[in-house]
């Protein structure tokens, strides 16, 4: 804690109490997720076995958020619908983002033919719904987590690439990029090492809130059962699995949708957070 | 320099170095045409390398596995499968100049007719929606800038994250159970109620062809049946809307005139309304230009719920039968709404905006 507490901007961002919902939301999702195994009460309940004798039963001392049409316990569901969903998110970042920035730091570096090319690449992504886009992807493919994460991918590094393409035109003109070109250093060095460590504070800002952004387009595409296929425990599918069977087993929709909402809105409060205490360390 | 960063061919700012034989509205008006041009054959270019990278033979996917191999072929060449690439590229925009956007094999007609069998419901939809933004989201903003610290502020600021991080189909589900199953208020689904007879349809708009029409039960029942649906579909641009709203007008808030105006002891309202409102529009507008892609998006979550016989339950359906001229021709459709209505937000940005008056249009 004393390192945390030397680190600029945890102050500002410790006196915000919106910050701290949102930091303890995501410390909530992300220990579901990691130990899931361990804190689910009923861990076979996450494939396609349920409890025969409980089946479609309102929440109760035993099954907390109540039981699907098969029997199975919605809160193991949903504690193993987050660990998919954080998968996906990490994986369509971990793929989206270095592109993104990548295309962002050459168009933004070099000059304007290749900006106009590239940011109009963008347009063309960004030009087109980002559920939309994703759903005619999947229109291709088989629906499966899998290939929603790479429809969900498709759609999401132009985001990257515009940000990063920002940063670096205002970075360009900073005294620190001329004195690196006036000694010789080549375009490489200056985008990687001069240029991209200023940039990578918004970035992760971006990476933060996208985390929610990402869960909650993944689910969507889920949702219209374009996304991961039963038996996987998925928020999306749940809650559209759930709402056939409204107003009479409630639970089946309200649960899995709620788990959406809390994952999404702790992402977004904690992005949030970051960037002020980023600016008011500054 | 930073006017090195200019790229060529953007005159730099100031009066004395533009051309003023052009209005300004006309000359964005052009550049953003040209731009979306550009954009729209990209988008083209997108979803036909996307029809073709993909593995597996197109012919052969639209005709499923029962097919037999002499069927294949016939399709192959009728649809120029069997030649190069840029060959078929050339015939598909060929043939999307004419209008034509090939044939549904979901529903065995010619896609254009199945979209605009199905888009005039979305867009009824989306259009309520943008009202419910507007008129909710930009006054929600307006007033909690002005009561900045208060808690009706805070009140306000949470709402708006709720509603920003709640997916449209959360939100479809929980409005649908709280306000039509549990505290029936309002239809659980569809447009009209199943006993009356719809509208002629003359413009496809159940609302506009009930009034066209005078049939005041009709007009009210489609605004009876699109309520709930609308709602679920605005909420989180309404929560965007007035969290940008008010950060806008927070900072426009700092600015010396309006100092000034303090100083010169106007009332907060006219403050608020006129001084602060108008800069603070800026940015609101560009960015709702931006949340009618999600409106667009979302309006297939909203309508699965609903039962809304819209453009997604043909959308999804297309997108299950892999009916590749459908999937194509539904997201150009999209996308140039998308950009038509960019350009209309552009346009608006230029006539609130007076300062654009002195610089080119953006790219």
């Amino acid at each position: 804690m004393k390192v945390l507490a030397d680190l600029p901007g945890w102050r500002a961002f410790r006196r915000n109490p919106m910050s701290l919902i949102g930091l303890v939301l995501v410390a909530v999702v992300v220990c579901s997720a990691l130990f899931a195994d361990l804190i689910a009460p009923y861990p076979s309940h996450a494939g396609s076995i349920g409890d025969f004798a409980a089946m479609d039963a309102p929440p109760n001392g035993k099954y907390l958020l109540g039981t699907d049409t098969i029997g199975r316990d919605l809160l193991t569901r949903i504690i193993y619908g987050y660990r998919l969903s954080l998968e996906m998110a990490v994986v369509v970042l971990a793929i989206t983002t270095p592109i993104g920035v990548v295309i962002g730091l050459v168009a933004g570096y070099l000059g304007p033919v290749w900006s106009y090319v590239l940011m109009r690449l963008t347009d063309v992504f960004l030009s087109i719904p980002p559920l939309v886009l994703a759903m005619s992807i999947m229109g291709f493919l088989e629906p499966s987590a899998i290939h929603g994460m790479m429809a969900v991918a498709a759609m999401w590094w132009p985001w990257y690439a515009r940000l990063t393409y920002n940063l670096t035109r205002a970075e360009k003109q900073e005294g620190y990029v001329l004195a690196a070109e006036t000694v010789g250093a080549g375009m490489p060095h200056i985008l990687f090492r001069e240029i991209l460590p200023n940039c990578l504070p918004a970035i992760f800002t971006k990476m933060t809130i996208d985390v929610g952004f990402v869960i909650l387009i993944a689910s969507s595409l889920s949702f219209l059962g374009l996304g991961a296929q039963a038996p996987t425990p998925d928020l999306g599918s749940m809650v559209a699995d759930g709402a056939k069977y409204m107003p009479d087993s409630w639970w089946l929709a309200l649960f899995p949708a709620l788990a959406i909402l809390i994952a999404v809105m702790g992402f977004n409060l904690l992005g949030d957070g970051l960037r002020e205490a980023a600016d008011a360390s500054r | 320099m930073p006017e090195a960063a200019i790229p060529s061919g953007t005159a730099p700012p100031g009066p004395s170095t533009t051309k003023r034989r052009m209005s300004p509205l006309l000359q964005t008006l052009i550049h953003r045409l040209v731009a979306s041009l550009v954009v729209l054959v990209g988008v083209s270019m997108l979803m036909f390398a996307v029809a073709r990278v993909i593995p597996g033979d197109p012919a052969r996917i639209a005709l499923g596995p029962n097919a037999t191999e002499a069927q294949v072929q016939a399709l192959r060449h009728e649809r120029h499968l069997d030649q190069p690439i840029p060959v078929q590229y050339w015939e598909y925009v060929r043939e999307l100049a004419r209008g034509n956007l090939g044939n549904s094999l979901y529903s065995n007609r010619p896609v254009r007719v199945d979209i605009a069998q199905y888009l005039p419901a979305t867009l009824e939809l989306i259009f309520t929606a943008g009202l419910m933004i507007v008129f909710v989201g930009i006054p929600v903003g307006v007033v909690s800038a002005r009561y900045r610290g208060h808690w009706g502020d805070h009140v306000a600021r949470v709402a708006s994250i709720i509603c920003v991080s709640t997916p449209a189909f959360v939100w479809g589900v929980i409005l649908q159970l709280v306000f039509a199953y549990l505290w029936p208020l309002f239809p659980i689904e569809g447009r009209l109620t199943a006993s009356l007879p719809p509208p002629p349809p003359i413009t496809g708009f159940f609302a506009i062809d009930s009034v066209l029409t005078g049939n005041g039960s009709a007009l009210l029942d489609t605004l009876h049946h699109v309520a709930l649906p609308a709602l679920a579909l605005a909420l989180a641009g309404i929560g965007q809307t007035a969290r940008l709203t008010r950060a806008s007008m927070v900072e426009i808030y700092q600015k010396p005139f309006i100092e000034m105006a303090h100083a010169f002891g106007f009332r907060e309202s006219r403050i608020a309304n006129r001084y602060a409102f108008r800069p603070a529009l800026v940015p609101v507008l560009t960015i709702l230009g931006l949340d009618l892609g999600a409106l667009l998006g979302n309006a297939f979550l909203v309508e699965s719920v609903f039962g809304w016989p819209g453009l997604s339950r043909y959308g999804v359906e297309v997108i299950l039968h892999k009916d590749l001229d459908a999937i194509v021709g539904t997201v150009l459709i999209i996308a140039t709404g998308f950009l038509v209505a960019n350009i209309a937000v552009d346009l608006l940005v230029v006539l609130v905006n007076p300062r654009i008056r002195f610089a080119r249009g953006r790219s």
